[in-house]
């Protein structure tokens, strides 16, 4: 079954949904960024336990868990419609 | 603790996982699930990440190497917060195309390769069975922990035996709830739920013994800091390489894992849940590593030198005294090591049983697939591949020892299954991946893999010899196994890592650069990439000649007959036909072959069908048709296709309308002039003895004979009339129906009974199983019991076998109750199935043993008043009508 | 001699009136329950009239008739058809039946028919 042209341009509504879904695909790319910063911290480019490194490092997965759940329950209303963005 | 205390619980909450597993099982059955389909559920099941290897390992890790152990849990959560890359797109092919495992998905991608599944199976069952080895190994160390700590001077336990022990016990369970059926789509709630269960048990266990540590011996959060900072573990440093190898490792090890790819993708019932698992399982493996390294520092400072840091967490509660604490991490080691071992064996029996057994069986037995019952021997392969890779695990922790060397073979087990990798992310995102790229990449990264990790990981001189460590193979120096082309800068594990999935990925792209892909590949390759853009183009299967009812008997042997049956009916119905056999279109087969795939794999399912049906799939040349064909169509606007498929529908409307009106004239004629022969042939009879009577003059005996003729033609005559009435009132739906509760078992008595009137000369058996029978039914039990003794009398008329049977089988789902009524006579040929519900069609009877051919259109219109229906039941042996009625009638629906 | 009759009909109590009441007449009457049987037993033993029943079990009334008349030997041989339904005269007409009775009959009808054609002189080839 082929649909129709998508349409150019978007209500308010779909638009805001899309870039939610760029959102959520960008967030593991920050989460990546954001776990090997501490690499770049240390000198020798070594990194030693330290208990700032550990409060950084659940701090972050905090972060990105928290992010992560406020995409889910956005994205999920979408996600049955199938209509592949782009 | 007493050690038989340990040994006793640990058989009590044993005892309670099988409890939990069967009722939800039960529940299942009759399809009330309610929330253990919730997002919750599963969840907790993508748990069986967590492992023995990491509820034990991590703080041992984290004692040996800091900070090391989170990009375990960090791959993982990167992949889970950006499921929206790649974990919706994979379970939607799973649910979309009922694949089984990994190995189905990879074969299935690729043309529908059983090559391809047999390689990713071995590449699994290599990685899993050291893996499995840890599980037990763990679950020993943990008991032996007990043991010696035990004061009592109990028996301390032998090592091989708790893991034979620990071995047979999981084969038993996982058996037993992991291969009721055979479908992959609606399996193992019970499994699921107990991991789940499961799953908890290991958080509370690690939360409690964490907090223990940091507000029991520490002095709270700021306390354990400060140990922290103060701590031997500060000397520690990582390597930027290693680390970024880590992250990517497990990241790809949590989609390829075939345990986590079973209940990611195979188990999803939702995937609504993927959402909510996308940052609840995150929040999972946070959670499990919050304490992590607050217990390794105070483990360090507060054990004495030397001991093992991988049981910190049962020895520090054991030897701070708190006996129920270590209980309960016990219960959560435990927990951990049986929960993976129970999926990972369910994954790996699938994959074995579907891509090496029953290929192999298959093959040695070329019509099988028509004859045999196919269900058993894949349930039975399962079973045995469910045991022989426990085996495998005690094989492997028998031999190695249970040395400290396995600690190390998590790791490797990743490398070894992240192989699939490049096969699976090509294959679903890249449509020019083809089979040859696969099965290069495949072999290239088992081959490295093997050669740089896991041989090697036996120890020099083991595996492989001192002198290919030192030298090389071959005396290459190129080629030593830890410093492939004189790379000696990576640690061993990154160094694997960089080597095995770099020449696997060139391997592949190379592979699918340079060979052209067959046409069963590109469709299934466009069907996955495409996914999310609906179904693709042509169907795999070009009309063929094939008998429905032999690919009913097939599926019958695979899916098993309930589930098959209404499956064909479903499909029947969508056709617009009633009974049992839909026709073989193509798009009926497709949706077969997929609905088959769920059970044996896309690859048998594809050779079985292509068995009965012939080689009928498509060529490249109809691939191409249908694309120009589709390029052409796209130049029609919308509205012009839309007003056509609404002519079209309308035409097909009208020309129904037509048929049916015309059909409905006919119906009249003929069952006008049928009901005036049936009353004209008993009155013929009666009105010639009669005549023959008045004129006196005979003999006594002719008087009294004809005299009984005369009677019994009048009876039919009245038969005839009532049969008549009774039919043009159920027609009408003018019929009083007397509802009240009845017993079915009762029921059936009486109709047995009544119907011995017919043909009381023969001996017949009947088959019933009286306990399913005992059910109360709400409905009108004269006019069930009329319906009974009509397709009774029926078998016992026209049964033609020697020693005629007729086996009564009842079943209750969701509400409603069939009665299977099936003799083993020759059956009724396929054209007249369902002419014979029709009024007075009789089918060529040499002993018409009175009946006007009214029984089964009486019996329909009852069944029909009743809420219920009567079918022919093709593929049975003999003879056999279903009467479906509901449990309980309700009086409007009457 | 008797003249024999032939009659093709199924259902048993019928067959037994009609026997009943043409044996008591003179006449010798053999009797087939189905196309098959009939279509042999004329040939081994030919009839002087037959007696056919238009709904029959396998090979209908019609099909037999076609057949007997089809045959060369059988072809001027009297056929008499009991009828149920009053619309299959024509198509029996057709297919070469010589007289028609609808059931019910009275004996005396179809006595007075089975008589009136033994005693007509065979049409000319």
């Amino acid at each position: 079954m082929r649909r129709p042209k998508p349409p150019l341009f978007l209500a308010r509504a779909p638009y805001r949904r899309r870039r939610l879904r760029d959102a959520a695909r960008l967030l593991p790319v920050v989460g990546i960024f954001l776990l090997l910063l501490p690499l770049l911290w240390t000198q020798d480019s070594r990194m030693a336990l330290r208990s700032g490194d550990v409060i950084y490092f659940f701090l972050v997965w905090v972060g990105l868990i928290g992010v992560a759940a406020a995409f889910a329950a956005g994205l999920r209303g979408g996600d049955g419609t199938d209509d592949e963005e782009d | 603790m007493p050690f038989n205390l340990l040994v006793l619980s640990c058989l009590l909450y044993v005892a309670f996982l099988f409890a939990v597993a069967f009722v939800v099982e039960r529940r299942a059955a009759r399809g009330r699930l309610g929330w253990l389909r919730s997002p919750l559920v599963y969840t907790l099941s993508l748990s069986i990440y967590c492992t023995a290897w990491t509820f034990y390992g991590a703080v041992g890790y984290a004692a040996r190497s800091g900070l090391e152990f989170l990009t375990i849990y960090f791959g993982p959560t990167l992949v889970f917060i950006g499921w929206w890359w790649l974990l919706r797109k994979l379970v939607r092919i799973g649910r979309q195309y009922h694949v089984t495992s990994i190995a189905d998905l990879i074969s299935s991608r690729y043309g529908k390769s059983n090559l391809l599944g047999v390689i990713v199976t071995l590449i699994a069952v290599i990685a899993a069975t050291p893996y499995i080895a840890l599980q037990l190994q763990s679950v020993v160390l943990s008991f032996g922990v007990f043991a010696s700590a035990a004061p009592d001077g109990s028996r301390p336990l032998d090592p091989g035996q708790t893991a034979v022990w620990v071995a047979v016990g999981l084969a038993f369970f996982t058996i037993l709830f992991g291969t009721r059926n055979l479908d992959a789509r609606e399996q193992h709630h019970g499994i699921v739920t107990a991991i789940a269960v499961e799953a908890v048990v290991k958080l509370v266990a690690l939360l409690a013994v964490g907090s223990f540590v940091v507000w029991g011996i520490a002095g709270g959060v700021a306390d354990v800091i400060a140990r922290i900072d103060a701590a031997d573990l500060s000397a520690w440093q990582v390597e930027p390489g290693r680390w970024t190898g880590l992250i990517f490792l497990s990241a790809a090890a949590v989609i390829t894992l075939p345990r986590m790819f079973q209940v990611m993708v195979v188990e999803n019932e939702d995937e609504g849940h993927l959402a909510r698992a996308s940052w609840a399982f995150p929040l999972y493996l946070m959670a499990m590593s919050l304490f992590i390294v607050p217990i390794a520092v105070v483990g360090l400072e507060r054990m004495p030198a030397g001991s093992n840091p991988d049981m910190f967490v049962l020895t520090l509660p054991l030897a701070e005294g708190q006996g129920a604490l270590a209980m309960l991490v016990f219960l959560g080691g435990f927990s951990s090591a049986t929960s993976m071992v129970i999926v990972e064996s369910i994954a790996l029996a699938t994959m074995i049983s579907n891509h090496v057994m029953i290929p192999l069986w298959l093959r040695l037995r070329p019509g099988a697939a028509a004859a045999d019952d196919l269900r058993s021997v894949v349930l039975m392969a399962r079973r045995l591949a469910i045991a022989v890779v426990l085996a495998l695990g005690y094989g492997y922790y028998h031999v190695s020892g249970g040395s400290a060397a396995l600690a190390a073979i998590g790791l490797i087990a990743f490398l070894g299954v992240a192989q699939v990798l490049p096969a699976m992310l090509g294959g679903i995102f890249w449509r020019g991946a083809t089979r040859t790229g696969a099965f290069l990449g495949l072999v290239t990264g088992l081959v490295v893999w093997a050669y740089t990790s896991f041989l090697p990981s036996f120890g020099p001189g083991a595996a492989l010899s001192q002198a290919i460590f030192a030298d090389g193979l071959f005396g290459l120096s190129w080629l030593r196994p830890q410093a492939l082309f004189g790379t000696q800068a990576m640690d061993p594990i990154t160094h694997a890592l960089f080597w095995s999935l770099a020449l696997n990925v060139l391997a592949f792209c190379l592979g699918s650069l340079f060979t052209f892909p067959g046409p069963v590949e590109r469709l299934q390759g466009a069907a996955f990439v495409n996914v999310f853009e609906g179904a693709v183009g042509p169907q795999r299967w070009a009309r063929g000649q094939v008998d429905p009812e032999a690919l009913l008997g097939m599926a019958q042997r695979i899916l098993g007959e309930e589930t098959a049956l209404s499956f064909f009916q479903a499909a029947a119905r969508a056709q617009g036909k009633e009974g049992f056999l839909p026709d073989p279109t193509p798009t009926f087969l497709d949706q077969l072959e997929t609905r088959l795939s769920g059970s044996v794999g896309a690859a048998t399912a594809h050779a079985m069908i292509s068995q009965l049906v012939g080689r009928a799939t498509v060529t490249v040349e109809d691939l191409m048709a249908v694309a120009s064909e589709s390029a052409q169509l796209l130049e029609y606007s919308a509205q012009l296709e839309a007003r056509e498929a609404e002519l079209t529908r309308t035409a097909g409307a009208l020309r129904e309308a037509n048929e049916k009106l015309t059909q409905l004239s006919l119906q009249k004629d003929a069952f006008l002039s049928q009901i005036s022969h049936e009353l004209r042939t008993p009155m013929t009879s009666i009105r010639a003895f009669s005549e023959i009577l008045t004129e006196g003059d005979l003999p006594p005996e002719s008087v009294v004979r004809y005299g009984k003729i005369i009677h019994d033609e009048a009876k039919r005559l009245t038969r005839l009339l009532d049969d008549l009435l009774d039919l043009s009132v159920l027609e009408n739906g003018s019929v009083q129906l007397n509802l009240g509760l009845a017993s079915l078992q009762g029921m059936l008595d009486t109709a047995l009974t009544a119907a011995r009137q017919t043909r009381p000369d023969r001996e017949f058996l009947v088959i019933r199983d009286l306990p399913s029978e005992a059910i109360y039914l709400k409905t009108d039990a004269d006019r069930l019991t009329q319906v009974f003794i009509n397709l009774i009398s029926n078998a016992r008329k026209y049964c033609d076998a020697a020693r005629p049977e007729l086996r009564i089988v009842v079943r209750q789902r969701a509400g409603r109750v069939t009665v299977d009524f099936i003799d083993n006579g020759k059956g009724i040929p396929k054209d007249s199935q369902t002419l014979i519900f029709e009024k007075f069609a009789r089918l060529t009877d040499a002993n018409r043993a009175g009946g006007a051919g009214l029984g089964l259109a009486i019996c329909r219109e009852i069944m029909t008043n009743l809420g219920g229906a009567v079918a022919y039941l093709p593929g049975q042996k003999g003879a056999a009508f279903r009467v479906t009625l509901p449990l309980r009638l309700e009086r409007q629906a009457a | 001699m008797a003249k024999h009759v032939l009659l093709i009909e199924d259902e048993p109590n019928i067959a037994e009136a009609i026997r009943f009441l043409l044996t008591r007449d003179g006449l010798r009457v053999s009797h087939a329950p189905e196309g098959d049987t009939a279509l042999v037993m004329l040939r081994q033993d030919p009839p002087d009239l037959v007696i056919l029943d238009h709904m029959l079990p396998g090979m209908s009334g019609l099909e037999i008739l076609t057949a007997v008349r089809a045959d060369p030997q059988c072809r001027d041989l009297p056929v008499m058809m009991l009828t149920a339904r009053g619309r299959d005269r024509e198509m029996a007409e057709e297919a070469g039946a010589d007289c028609f009775m609808t059931k019910p009959f009275s004996n005396a009808e179809i006595l007075a028919e089975v008589r009136a054609m033994l005693s007509q002189p065979r049409r000319a080839v």
